[in-house]
């Protein structure tokens, strides 16, 4: 007897060129020279990273580049204990809400160098980069953040930030 | 002012992990069939046909909506594709219940649909973009950091997202086209349930479901010679903001604040708590049930997670939230939005069997998509408004 058949699969592609726009490209040329800018909007000052060249609040464009800190902490997070297609890193691993020195809408990124278990709200962390001649305009320059060992930031600094 | 807008037909399928019996066209017809059934319409009576659903990525089949004209019945009239993320079949009901409150047609019918088991939503929620690595481990990893700031916000007890997600099950064994029926689910089974993104668990996940919603949508005149007692649009409003911006709070989102304000103020509705019978609410996590309620205003913030410990949301609870057994229970994501408008309607009509709340005449249905950025409301009652 022959096995019905109720569907096949059929793997699809797709391959894209991706214009990122002025502002994330100087974000992203930043990134290859291991810098982190972002942009601040004329009417409310609030620092955006990525910026994307206007702030979404007060829909003006941002012109004025800002340098960040490589350091920041850690708003919210999640331990990831599935394995997925594409996955950037092996499970269990922390995916974390970096808010930057400087900046007011955090950054997810992974974060290493800690047992999850030990992983707080508050945390501060910094970014661990490639080496120099690996630098990329990516977000793959940063390879994850880990802690500093500075105390807590306390819940009320970041609470606007969830 | 907009002219009145009735349901007088209801379909959903069986859902399923799996409905390797149709094809996607075949899903949506068993919905569609159904609705009209319930209507005693064909689709030769039918006006305009609007349909949802969620990312084309999922199924990989781009526009959909293509293929499906002449399943559905569209040929030689309108056919609109509507597309909000999670909140589509929310939005997709809204769009046609537009198109009769604007007098614009007598019979629209309205479908969403979802068919998980030929998707890979997982690796379409993992996308590889310059600005992030690929660590958002789909909508479970985008979702979960939320929960974590609520439950430090609002001090929950951690157990509240596993009593939901009982709730949830137990009620859906009261609706035969579930696609959960976990007839020995206790709270210690929740518990020992793997963390996949912790807070939470697996069994505080929706599962994954192929499966189809729909409606037939009616003019006050067409309602007339419907051969069931219609539901009512009361009230509905969308709600949209940016997915992203300083101080942007996605434990509790304005644009869900204001997309609630907004019907509650069209329905005359001053305390929703007392004055709505039932809610059919978008909980994919566990955890959004407190968040939703505090978000809807039934609670006051911080406190949402009471009415979960309290049994107020509870089958037998002043506001039974999702006595369908919710998306916990069945998530065919495209449809989920529409099962819960479709669901709060056959709570006013007296036609939830099982899971009927005894005298409800005022319903809410809920649905929100994308980084918890579109929201869709509708609120229907057993009186014409």
């Amino acid at each position: 007897m022959s096995e019905q058949v109720y569907g096949i699969k059929v793997p699809i592609r797709l391959d894209y060129t991706y214009v990122v726009g002025t502002a994330p490209a100087r974000f992203l040329r930043g990134l290859a020279q291991g810098k982190i800018v972002g942009q601040r909007c004329p009417s409310c000052a609030k620092v955006y990273v990525p910026p994307r060249g206007s702030c979404p609040t007060c829909g003006v464009p941002t012109r004025d580049d800002v340098a960040l800190s490589d350091k920041g902490i850690v708003t919210t997070f999640c331990v990831v204990n599935i394995p997925f297609a594409g996955s950037a890193v092996k499970a269990p691993y922390v995916s974390a809400s970096v808010l930057l020195d400087g900046a007011d809408i955090p950054l997810f990124h992974l974060l290493q160098e800690v047992a999850t278990e030990d992983v707080r709200m508050g945390m501060r962390v910094e970014a661990v980069w490639v080496p120099n001649d690996e630098l990329q305009p990516s977000m793959n320059s940063i390879r994850y953040f880990r802690p500093t060992g500075e105390p807590d930031a306390p819940f009320e600094s970041f609470k606007e930030h969830l | 002012m907009a002219n009145p807008c009735a349901i007088a037909g209801i379909g959903q399928t069986r859902h399923a992990s799996q409905r390797a019996d149709v094809s996607i066209a075949g899903l949506v017809r068993e919905a569609a069939l159904r609705a009209l059934e319930d209507a005693a319409l064909t689709f030769a009576d039918i006006d305009a046909v609007v349909i949802g659903k969620a990312p084309d990525m999922f199924e990989g089949v781009m526009m959909p909506e293509l293929m499906l004209a002449d399943a559905l019945g569209a040929a030689g009239k309108p056919m609109l594709r509507v597309h909000t993320a999670g909140s589509v079949g929310g939005s997709t009901a809204l769009v046609a219940a537009s198109l009769v409150q604007a007098g614009i047609h007598e019979r629209v019918l309205t479908v969403a649909f979802e068919k998980q088991s030929e998707s890979d939503a997982m690796w379409a929620l993992a996308p590889k973009i310059p600005f992030q690595p690929t660590v958002v481990a789909g909508a479970g990893g985008y979702f979960a950091p939320h929960i974590r700031a609520y439950i430090r916000r609002s001090g929950a007890p951690l157990d509240i997202g596993m009593r939901v997600a009982l709730k949830d099950r137990l009620n859906a064994l009261r609706n035969p086209y579930a696609h959960l029926h976990q007839e020995d689910i206790t709270l210690e089974q929740i518990a020992q349930s793997p963390m996949l993104w912790d807070p939470i668990r697996y069994a505080e996940t929706c599962p994954s479901s192929d499966g189809a919603c729909a409606m037939v949508l009616v003019s006050e005149q067409a309602a007339r010679s419907a051969p069931h007692r219609p539901a009512w649009v009361h009230a509905s409003a969308m709600r949209s903001e940016p997915t992203m911006f300083a101080g942007r709070d996605q434990v509790n989102p304005r644009a869900g604040q204001e997309c609630a304000a907004a019907v509650y103020h069209q329905a005359g509705i001053t305390d929703p708590r007392r004055e709505i019978d039932a809610a059919e609410i978008y909980v994919p996590f566990s955890w959004y049930e407190p968040m939703w309620m505090e978000n809807l205003g039934f609670a006051p913030e911080g406190t949402g997670w009471r009415m979960t410990l309290e049994g107020a949301t509870a089958f037998d609870g002043d506001l039974p939230v999702n006595p369908s057994g919710g998306v916990l229970s069945s998530n065919p994501i495209g449809a989920s939005g529409m099962l819960r408008f479709a669901e709060a309607a056959m709570q006013v009509r007296g036609q939830a069997g099982e899971h009927q709340v005894d005298g409800a005449k005022r319903a809410l249905g809920h649905a929100y998509g994308g980084g918890s950025q579109f929201f869709a409301m509708w609120i229907v009652g057993s009186e014409k408004p």
